[in-house]
C-alpha cells in the first residue's frame, strides 16, 4: 500500500485508540469530584465508596491514556514531519503549554492515587481538582492544534513555501478554537455519564442484589442521569454552534457531512441515507425541508453552499456523511434517553424497569460510538488537507518505507490492550465487588 | 548567549533530567525483577515502591523533551523524524507496553512475576533503544536517496560503536539507580535492601567509567570531529570525573552507626558527574544537531522563541508545589517508605 495510506492508517488508529481512554480520562476526574463533594454535603459514606472506586479505574484508564497520548505526540512528528515543521513555527504554544496540564495531571494523580489516606480531606480534593483540570486543560490545548488544522490562522505562506508573519495569538485563538475546545469537553463529559450510567445499569439489572447494593447504584445512576442530560443538552447546543462555523469557515466539509452537491438557498436536511455522486443528492434519507439553511445560519433563505463549487479531487471522501449522521444521531437519542429516565425517576417516581435500564445499558457503548465517528468525521472531512488549504496530507507524510511494519505491530497492540484493560477492569471489581466494601463500611 | 544556544542548552537540559529519572525508573524496573522473584527481598519492594508513583512523571519527561526539539527547532523535525522513525516508534511501543503492564500489575497481584519480568526487561531494552539515537547523529550513518535521508540499518548495527553506547547506557543506568535506591532504602531504614543495592553500585561505578571511556575510542571514522572537541573539552570531563571518585568514595566511608557508606553524598555527587559530563558532552556536539546535514543554527525556529520560554518558567513554576508535595509524601514521607 501506498505509505501516505499507511501512515493515515497508523496516525489514525493511534488516535482512535487514545481517545476512548482520553475521553474517560477528562471525564471521570468531574465524577469523582462530584461524588467526593456530595460526600462533603450528606456525609453519605456511599459517595465516598464511589469516589473510590472510580478513582480505581481511572487509575488504570489513566495508565493507558498516558501512554497512548505518549504515542499519538510522538507519532504525530514521526509520520507527519512537514506538518510538524508548520505547526512547530506557527502553533507551538499550545503544545508546551499542554505538556505542562499533562504534567500537573500526572503528579497529582501520583499524589491521589498512593497518598489519598495520608492527606487530609482538603488537599485530597485539591488534587483531584488539579487531575481534572490538568486533564481538561489538556484536552482543550490538543483541541487548539486540532482546530487549527481545520481554520488555519495566524500566519502566511512565502511562494517558495516558507512561513512568514507568524502571529502566535491569532493562531492560537483562530476561528473554531473556542467552539470545537468546547465539543470535545462537553461530549467527554457526557461519555462519562453515560458509561457511569450503563455499569449502574447493568447492577441493578441483577435481581440478587441486597438493597444496600441496589440503593448504592441508584445512587450512581442518578448523579449519571442529572450529568449526563446536561452535559448532552450543552454537547447538542454547542454542536449547533460548530456546524454554524462550519458553516462561515469550512463550507465544503458542511456540504460534505449534509451531502449537498448544488448550492442551494432553503436547502433541506437529510438524515441518513448516503450521498450518491451519480445522483447528486442523499439517497435514502429522511429530508427536512429548509432545515440546513436554518442551522447554518438562523434564515431559511441562508445560502449553503454545495460541494460542485470546488474540483472533485478537493472534496473529502463523501462516506463522512454517515459519520457524522451518526455523531448527530447517537448525540440526539442519548439526550432522549437521559431526559426519559429522569422523567421517569422524578415524575412517575417508580423504579427502572428492566427494558429502560437494558437502554441505559446501550448508552454507554453508543456515546463512545459517537465520540469515534466525530473524530474520523472531523478528520477526514478536512481531506485532502492536512492543514485545510495549506498543506495537502500527500505533502505532510513521512516517506519512510518502514511505516507497514509498524502499522502491524501497533495494531497489535491496540487490540490486545482494548482487551487487557478490559480484563484487568474486571478482575479487579470482581475481586473486590462493592458488597465487600459496602459491609466493611458497617462494621 | 545567542536565542539558539540557549534552546540547545534547555534541551540538553531536559535531557539530563530524562536520563536521571528514566535511570532510577527503567533501573528500579530491572531491580525490581532480579530481586522480585523471592517475595521476601526488600529490595524489590525498594525498588516497586519507588516506581510506582513515579513513572508517570518520568513519562511526562519525555514527552517535553519531544515537545521541546519540535517546538524549539521545527526545521530539525524532517531529518529526526525520518531517520529515527523506526528506533522511536519501537521506543514508544515498549513504553506502552511496560507502563500498561505495570499498572495493571499493581491492581492483578496473580499476574506479578509475568509482570515483573515485562517492566524488568523492558527496563533494560528501552535504555538500550534510547541511547542507540546517541551514535545516529554522530555521522556515517545517514544518507540520501533522492534527497530524502535514510537510516542505514545494516551499517548501525554492524559498527561496534553500537554496542559500545548501549553498554555505556546500561552500566549508566545500572549504576545510578542502584546509588539512588540505595539512598531510598537508608530512607526507609531498610538495611538489607541497602547493602544489597551498595553493593551492586560497588562494581558498576568503575565499570560505568571504563565503558565510558572505551565508548569514545569505538566512535565511527566520520566521528572524528567529535573526538576532537572532548578531547578540548578535558576539562570538564576531568571535573565530572572527580565527582564520581567523591561520590564512589562516599560508598566507602565507615558511618557513626556503623554503616558503610554516605549514600546522600555519593547520589548528588554522582548526579553532578554527570550533569558535567552530560553538558561537556553537549558543548562537544555543537554546532550540529545531526553531523554533518543539520546545526542547531539551521534547526531553530524562527517563531517567538521568547514566548516559549515564558511559557516554561510559568508551566514549572505552577508545578513546583505539585513536586514539593510529591516530595514529601513519597520520598519523606516515613509512613510511605516503611509501610509493610
Amino acid at each position: 500500500m501506498d505509505v501516505v495510506v499507511m501512515a493515515r492508517a497508523l496516525f489514525g488508529s493511534s488516535l482512535g485508540f487514545h481517545i476512548i481512554y482520553a475521553t474517560i480520562g477528562v471525564g471521570l476526574p468531574v465524577m469523582i469530584i462530584i461524588a467526593e463533594v456530595l460526600y462533603l454535603i450528606k456525609k453519605d459514606s456511599d459517595y465516598a465508596l464511589m469516589a473510590r472506586r472510580w478513582t480505581k479505574g481511572f487509575a488504570i484508564i489513566l495508565a493507558v491514556s498516558i501512554a497512548s497520548g505518549t504515542i499519538v505526540g510522538v507519532m504525530i512528528s514521526l509520520l507527519f514531519p512537514n506538518f510538524m515543521e508548520i505547526v512547530g513555527q506557527v502553533i507551538a504554544l499550545p503544545f508546551q503549554m499542554e505538556i505542562f496540564a499533562f504534567l500537573i495531571e500526572a503528579v497529582f494523580m501520583s499524589i491521589y492515587l498512593y497518598a489519598a489516606d495520608r492527606l487530609p480531606p482538603k488537599l485530597r480534593i485539591v488534587s483531584i481538582v488539579a487531575v481534572a483540570l490538568g486533564a481538561i486543560a489538556s484536552a482543550v490545548l490538543i483541541t487548539d492544534v486540532h482546530a487549527w488544522m481545520n481554520t488555519p490562522a495566524g500566519f502566511r505562506v512565502t511562494p517558495d513555501g516558507g512561513i512568514t508573519d507568524v502571529d502566535t495569538w491569532a493562531a492560537f485563538f483562530n476561528p473554531s478554537f473556542v467552539t470545537s475546545a468546547f465539543h470535545v469537553v462537553f461530549s467527554a463529559f457526557m461519555t462519562v455519564a453515560f458509561i457511569i450510567a450503563s455499569i449502574a445499569a447493568l447492577r441493578l439489572m441483577r435481581k440478587n442484589i441486597s438493597e444496600k447494593e441496589r440503593n448504592y447504584h441508584k445512587k450512581a445512576l442518578t448523579i449519571a442521569l442529572y450529568f449526563g442530560f446536561i452535559t448532552s443538552m450543552a454537547t447538542a447546543i454547542n454542536g449547533h454552534e460548530t456546524a454554524q462555523k462550519l458553516h462561515e469557515y469550512n463550507p465544503r466539509k458542511l456540504a460534505a457531512a449534509e451531502g449537498l452537491f448544488e448550492t442551494t438557498r432553503y436547502a433541506p436536511l437529510s438524515i441518513g441515507g448516503y450521498a450518491s455522486i451519480e445522483d447528486q443528492r442523499v439517497k435514502y434519507a429522511i429530508e427536512i425541508p429548509y432545515a440546513l439553511s436554518f442551522l447554518a445560519a438562523d434564515r431559511f433563505d441562508t445560502e449553503v453552499k454545495g460541494l460542485n463549487e470546488w474540483p472533485e479531487e478537493l472534496w473529502p471522501p463523501l462516506y463522512v456523511h454517515i459519520l457524522f449522521n451518526i455523531m448527530v444521531g447517537i448525540g440526539s437519542v442519548l439526550i432522549v434517553v437521559a431526559m426519559f429516565a429522569l422523567f421517569w425517576k422524578l415524575v412517575l417516581k417508580k423504579e427502572y424497569p428492566q427494558w429502560l435500564l437494558s437502554l441505559l445499558v446501550v448508552g454507554g457503548p453508543l456515546a463512545m460510538i459517537g465520540i469515534e465517528a466525530g473524530w474520523c468525521f472531523s478528520c477526514i472531512g478536512r481531506q485532502p488537507w492536512t492543514i485545510t488549504d495549506v498543506l495537502r496530507t500527500g505533502e505532510a507524510a513521512t516517506r519512510s518505507n518502514s511505516v507497514g511494519i509498524l502499522f502491524i505491530l501497533f495494531i497489535t497492540l491496540y487490540v490486545t490492550l482494548i482487551f487487557a484493560t478490559a480484563f484487568i477492569l474486571k478482575y479487579y471489581f470482581k475481586r473486590n465487588p462493592v458488597s465487600n466494601d459496602l459491609a466493611k463500611g458497617e462494621s | 548567549m545567542e536565542a539558539s544556544s540557549l534552546a540547545i542548552t534547555i534541551l540538553w537540559s531536559l535531557l539530563f533530567v530524562y536520563a536521571m529519572l528514566g535511570s532510577l525508573d527503567f533501573g528500579a524496573g530491572f531491580w525490581g525483577m532480579v530481586y522480585g522473584k523471592n517475595n521476601q527481598t526488600n529490595a524489590s519492594i525498594i525498588a516497586n515502591r519507588f516506581l510506582s508513583p513515579a513513572w508517570e512523571i518520568t513519562n511526562v519527561f519525555m514527552v517535553i523533551l519531544v515537545v521541546s526539539v519540535i517546538t524549539f527547532f521545527p526545521f530539525a523535525t524532517t531529518l529526526l523524524a525520518s531517520i529515527l522513525l523506526v528506533p522511536v516508534a519501537l521506543g514508544i511501543f515498549l513504553l506502552t507496553v511496560r507502563t500498561t503492564f505495570m499498572v495493571f500489575e499493581h491492581h492483578a497481584n496473580r499476574f506479578r512475576n509475568v509482570l515483573l519480568v515485562t517492566s524488568g526487561i523492558t527496563g533494560l531494552l528501552l535504555p538500550a533503544l534510547l541511547v542507540s539515537i546517541l551514535p545516529i547523529t554522530l555521522g556515517g550513518f545517514v544518507n540520501f536517496e533522492n534527497e530524502y535521508p535514510r537510516l542505514e540499518y545494516q551499517e548501525l548495527l554492524t559498527h561496534p560503536t553500537l554496542y559500545m553506547h548501549v553498554a555505556f547506557g546500561l552500566s549508566t543506568e545500572l549504576f545510578i539507580s542502584a546509588v539512588f535506591l540505595m539512598d531510598y532504602a537508608k530512607e526507609a531504614e531498610n538495611w538489607k535492601a541497602y547493602h544489597t543495592f551498595r553493593k551492586h553500585a560497588t562494581w558498576l561505578g568503575p565499570v560505568s567509567i571504563l565503558i565510558a571511556v572505551l565508548t569514545i575510542g569505538t566512535f565511527p571514522e566520520e566521528a572524528q570531529w567529535i573526538v576532537e572537541n572532548i578531547e578540548a573539552n578535558w576539562l570538564w570531563f576531568g571535573l565530572s570525573v572527580v565527582f564520581f571518585l567523591i561520590g564512589y568514595g562516599a560508598l566507602f566511608i565507615k558511618r557513626s552507626n556503623g554503616q558503610r557508606g554516605f549514600a546522600r553524598l555519593a547520589v548528588v555527587a554522582i548526579i553532578i558527574q554527570y550533569g558535567l559530563a552530560i553538558y561537556a558532552y553537549g558543548s562537544a556536539h555543537l554546532p550540529y544537531l545531526v553531523y554533518p546535514d543539520l546545526t542547531v543554527e539551521e534547526g531553530f525556529t524562527n517563531a517567538n522563541f521568547y514566548m516559549m520560554l515564558i511559557v516554561y518558567a510559568v508551566g514549572f513554576g505552577i508545578l513546583i508545589p505539585g513536586f514539593i508535595l510529591f516530595w514529601k509524601l513519597f520520598l519523606k514521607d516515613r509512613r510511605y517508605l516503611k509501610q509493610e
